[in-house]
Parts: structure tokens; sequence; C-alpha cells
């Protein structure tokens, strides 16, 4: 329980997508009764099992900064936001499956949280090519996960689930849908909880045993090697 | 044969004021939202029109430029038209849409919606008692009645938004309210913010290890009589935790607050710097003299207890063309209510409800009415009955004056 051992995932998404019932399942595995409107950022700790089952398994406390907004904020809004963008570690990005625009949001959503001085555009990028590249060297483990799947009826299932699919693609990241008022989507054993478990594997091991310890850094400040107008804050 | 050609072009600036509205609502409203009911935006999108159509009506009468019985008659089709869904089409919508989102009632809908809709409607009537609006000619049901009550809720609606523009406007524009923020400001708060979240994760962390303590049942005899003993003080140190969770949580709220405060004041700052900072600073200055004005002009006229003949903007205007030599009648006086629009328009935020809007254009054009010359009355009063008018304009100035004082404070 060493304060050195930080593991930092973000949850960003669309307002009312659902991260904070999301971010309440993975860490209570309860359903969250009473979800209000997240202002600034709310953070949760998840006990996650690194290599179960196997002799190497060793527990960690993975904590969960869930980030409230919209994309189309003022700059000023989105400043005050970039101050939780320190020291990522994984990305878990959040979409609403009954609403497109919120999974289009999301490129710009892991723009913003990977570079951190992107100037907001009024263009939407939703070229296949252009993303891959932008995320081919990135360091940073994404998950997809869309929310609000039992609202969508079972004749346009298949449409939904193809489009997320392509949209996990472009992300490379792998992609998980649920519904967050029910636990039984994350029920240990089930693909879903498989696919997490993955991804917090990475993570983990990203941070640690990837590189010695040290910690892996994001676009700008690999393209900033002696940039001294970085405003972050070392908590080493 | 001239009707026909009136009615074509009505018609033609109805559609493309319909489709205006739709585009508005799409792009500027619904921006991250998908539509999922198009009743909505529909409804908008009719209210919309038939407001913009009624307004280029007002427009075309002063101006002289159709033909006058078919005027008369578009006139009484759109007036019909928007009293008929602003009263009863938009309520009983909200309603049903209300009630849909409460999950109880999803069996009746309808039902619920109607029992809404009636207690709209009983409020709605019940409102216009206290006013001097009840002639005895008319019977209930007449269009006069509805018109009044809309009208009186629409100029209530104007004059409070104007009063509150009046004060927040000089508020807003002008870079003498702003304070001086520094970068150093900005990182010291931002610092406060990180380490304050850090210390949300360090308890959060601390209780979930003893949380994961107590579950891990002790092996042993030992094991279960230090369980008895451990774990009193184990819930009562987990419950003072979390509260200290949530001291430490909502603390964290507030200055993520007021760093997003700083960091737009410190963008306001900048933006004052520039050209189009200084421009809209002068601009605001000039404003901010305006509302002044207005405040002081609506507690003279309440105090002496005389109706406003014009506004300043028009009696300027007049000044300056007459001493150009025009030749203007000052009964073009359509000057004062699209000064008193324009005014309120670009001094509020735009209300994304149609029915707001709807009684907003009501209330626009029986303050115009107030403001235009006798020759013109004539025809506007056969449609719009006989109202008293001298109280609409009273009343627009006690509610100003409210509003602009409460929002001082």
């Amino acid at each position: 329980m060493a304060a050195l051992d930080r593991v930092k995932v973000l949850v960003l998404g669309d307002s009312g997508v659902g991260k904070s019932s999301l971010v309440h399942l993975l860490c209570h595995n309860q359903v969250l009764g009473n979800p209000s409107w997240t202002v600034g950022c709310s953070v949760d700790v998840r006990i996650h099992d690194y290599k179960e089952g196997t002799p190497e398994e060793k527990t960690f406390y993975i904590e969960l900064w869930d980030v409230g907004g919209s994309v189309g904020s003022a700059t000023s809004v989105k400043s005050t936001r970039a101050v939780f963008y320190n020291l990522l570690n994984g990305i878990i990005l959040v979409h609403d499956l009954t609403n497109k625009k919120s999974s289009q949001n999301l490129y710009r959503w892991s723009l913003e949280a990977l570079n951190r001085d992107v100037a907001p555009t009024g263009v939407l990028v939703t070229n296949g090519d252009y993303d891959r590249e932008q995320f081919a060297d990135n360091q940073i483990p994404l998950l997809v996960i869309g929310t609000k799947l039992d609202q969508i009826p079972e004749t346009k299932r298949n449409e939904v689930l193809t489009r997320t699919a392509f949209l996990a693609e472009d992300f490379n990241a792998e992609e998980i849908n649920l519904d967050c008022t029910n636990p039984r989507y994350l029920a240990a054993g089930s693909s879903n909880a498989v696919k997490l478990s993955r991804f917090f594997d990475k993570v983990i091991e990203k941070r640690y045993f990837l590189r010695d310890g040290n910690q892996i850094p994001g676009f700008s400040e690999r393209k900033r090697f002696g940039g001294g107008t970085l405003k972050s804050l070392h908590y080493d | 044969m001239s009707f026909l050609i009136d009615s074509s072009i009505m018609f033609t600036s109805q559609v493309l004021f319909f489709g205006f509205g739709w585009l508005f609502f799409m792009r500027k409203l619904f921006k991250d939202y998908e539509v999922r009911q198009y009743v909505v935006q529909v409804i908008f999108s009719v209210t919309f029109a038939f407001s913009c159509t009624m307004f280029e009506l007002i427009i075309f009468e002063i101006l002289g430029v159709l033909n006058s019985s078919s005027r008369y008659f578009h006139w009484k089709l759109n007036l019909c038209v928007i009293l008929l869904i602003l009263v009863f089409m938009v309520p009983f919508y909200i309603g049903y849409f209300v009630v849909s989102n409460i999950r109880l009632l999803h069996r009746q809908k309808l039902l619920f919606a109607c029992v809404l809709w009636l207690t709209f409607m009983y409020f709605f009537w019940k409102l216009g008692d206290p006013f001097p609006i009840l002639s005895p000619k008319h019977g209930i049901l007449s269009i006069e009645q509805l018109i009044s009550r809309v009208g009186v809720i629409g100029v209530t609606l104007m004059a409070l938004l104007s009063g509150f523009g009046a004060v927040n406007c000089p508020y807003t524009y002008m870079s003498y309210f702003l304070r001086n923020v520094t970068d150093a400001d900005i990182l010291a708060l931002e610092r406060r913010l990180l380490q304050t979240m850090d210390m949300i994760v360090s308890k959060k962390k601390r209780t979930m290890f003893q949380r994961g303590e107590v579950q891990n049942k002790p092996t042993g005899f030992w094991g279960m009589i230090k369980s008895v003993t451990t774990s009193v003080p184990g819930s009562e140190n987990l419950s003072l935790i979390q509260q200290e969770v949530d001291a430490l949580e909502e603390l964290s709220r507030q200055l993520f607050l007021e760093t997003a405060d700083l960091h737009a004041t410190k963008e306001r700052i900048e933006y004052s710097k520039t050209f189009q900072g200084k421009y809209f600073n002068f601009l605001g200055y000039f404003f901010s003299i305006y509302c002044v004005w207005k405040i002081f002009m609506a507690t003279i006229n309440i105090v002496f207890d005389r109706v406003g003949k014009t506004d300043p903007v028009t009696r300027g205007i007049e000044i300056t063309v007459n001493y150009l030599g025009i030749q203007f009648d000052a009964s073009q006086s359509v000057l004062t209510p699209i000064s008193h629009i324009v005014y309120c328009e670009t001094i509020t935020a735009f209300f994304p409800s149609s029915a707001l809007q709807g009684m907003y254009f009501v209330s626009s054009v029986l303050l115009i009415r107030m403001s235009m010359p006798p020759e013109y009355r004539i025809i506007i009063t056969e449609v719009l009955g006989e109202l008293q008018f001298n109280f609409y304009h009273r009343w627009f100035d006690v509610i100003f004056l409210v509003s602009a004082l409460s929002s001082i404070l």
C-alpha cells in the first residue's frame, strides 16, 4: 500500500453516458443507486489481482479518475481539466450506445487527454487512416466501453455492435458493451470480465515491468524533450 | 388574384422560416445530443415559423406592402394558429414528456398528461383574474381572453429578462470589474486541488484495505478472537474515514470550480487586451449607460404615473434624421419596439423552450402595437380586440424595475 505504487486510469466520456455508474460498478461490484452530475473529478479505487491464478499474482490498487464535462467546453474549462491528465497509465473511453454523437466525441476526448495541448477545432476526424496513425504509436492502453446496452432493442443490436467494433479498432483497443445497472455483465468468468482483467494487466505491465519502473510518457512529453513549459506537478 | 399572390408569398416565407428554425434547432441547441423524438423539433420549428411570420406581417403593415384585406386575413389566421399551438399543444407535450420520464406512471401516460394539462389550463385561467383585462362584452373562449393572458405572461418574462440583463450586461462587459489573476495563483490552486485528490485516493485505499482485512476470514481460534476485538474499532474507523472522504470530495469540487473560474478570468483578461476585446469594452460602456438610463426612466414612469411615449433611441434617431433634412415621419416609430427587441435579445440568453419563445413573440407584438401611432392601429385593433394597452406598458416597467433591483443584490 505504498504511496509510490500509483496506477492511474482515466475514465473519459461525454456527460450522461454513465461514467460514474461504471466506476462504481467496477470498484464496489454494486449498482450506483443515485447517479448525479459529476463536478470536477471523482476518484475511486479498484482492487485488481495482477496475473491472477499464476504464481506471480500480486494485488494492486488501481485509481479510476472519473473526469466530468463535455468536449465542447470553453478553453478555460479544458485547461482546468488538463490538471487531471498528468501521469496517466491507462484510459477507459466510455460512450453511450444509444447516442451516436457520444462515440464520435471519443476521438476528441482521447486526443485531449493524450496531447493536452490540442486547440479545439470544429472538425470531427473520422477518417480511419488518420486515426490509426495517431494511435499507432500510443503507449497508453485504451479500453472502449459502451453503456446502456439494455436500452437498445434486439433488432438494432447487430448494427450498433458492428459500429462499435469499428470504433474500438480505430483506437486499437478492446471493447466492452454493458449495462451499468446490471452487475451480471461483469460477472467473474464472463468474457467481459476477462477483457477487463486483461486491460488492467496491460496497464500494470506497462507501468511497472516494461521499463524498470519508469513511467511511460504520453505524446506531449515525448515530443518536447527539453520542454520547460510543462506544468506537470511531480508526485514521485 | 392579388390575394393568391399574397398568400403564396406568405406561405413561402413561412416555409423558409420553418427550415431556418429546424436548422437552428439542430445546430445550436442540440449539438451534442441525438434527437430521439422528432415531434419536439417539429413543434419548435412550427412555432418559430409562425412567430417570424407575425413579425413579418407587422413590418408589411407599416411599409404597406401587401393588399390590406389579405393582410387582415393572414393576421387572423396566424394569430389563431399561434395561440392554438401555444396554449394547447405545447403544454400538453411538455406534460407528456415529463410524465414519460417518471418511471412510475409509465402505464397511463396519456391519462396523466391530460391531467397535467388541465391543471395548467386552470392556472392559466386564474392568472387573468387580478389583472384589468376582463371586458364584460366578450365571452369566455374568445381570442381576446387568450391573447391577454399570453400577453401578460410574455410581458412579464420579457421585463424580467431585460431587468436582469440590464444589470448583468455592464458587469460582464466592462473590464473594470476584472480581477488580476496571475499564473502563480492558478498553479497554487491546482496544486491544492491535486493534493486534495491524493488525500481522497489514499483514504479510499485505506478503506478498501481495511474492508479487505475484515473480509479475509481470519483462521484459527486466536484469529476469531482477534476479529471480535478489532472489528469494532475497524468499522468505526471506516465510517469516520468515509465522512472525511465526503468532506474532501466536497472540497475538491469547490477547488475545481474555483480553478475553472480563475482560468476563465485569465482568458477574459487576455481577450480584453485584443482589439476585439477593446471594441466590446467600449460598447459595454455605452450599453451600461443605456441600461442605467432605462432603469432611471422606469422609476420615473412609475413615480410620476405616466406612460412612456418614446424611447430615447427613437428620439435620438429622430433628431439626427431631422437634422439631415429628410422627411422622416415620427410615426415610423417601429424603431421603438425594434430597439426594445434588439436590446432584449442581445442581453439575454436564448431559451430553448418553444413555449417561452412563442410567448415572447406575442408580447413583442403587443408592445409594438402599443407604440404605434393611431393611423395604423385600426387594422390591428379589429384583430386583437380591445385590450388595455396602457396597462401593459406600466406592467412592463414595474417588472423591469423589480428584476433589475433584485439582480443588483
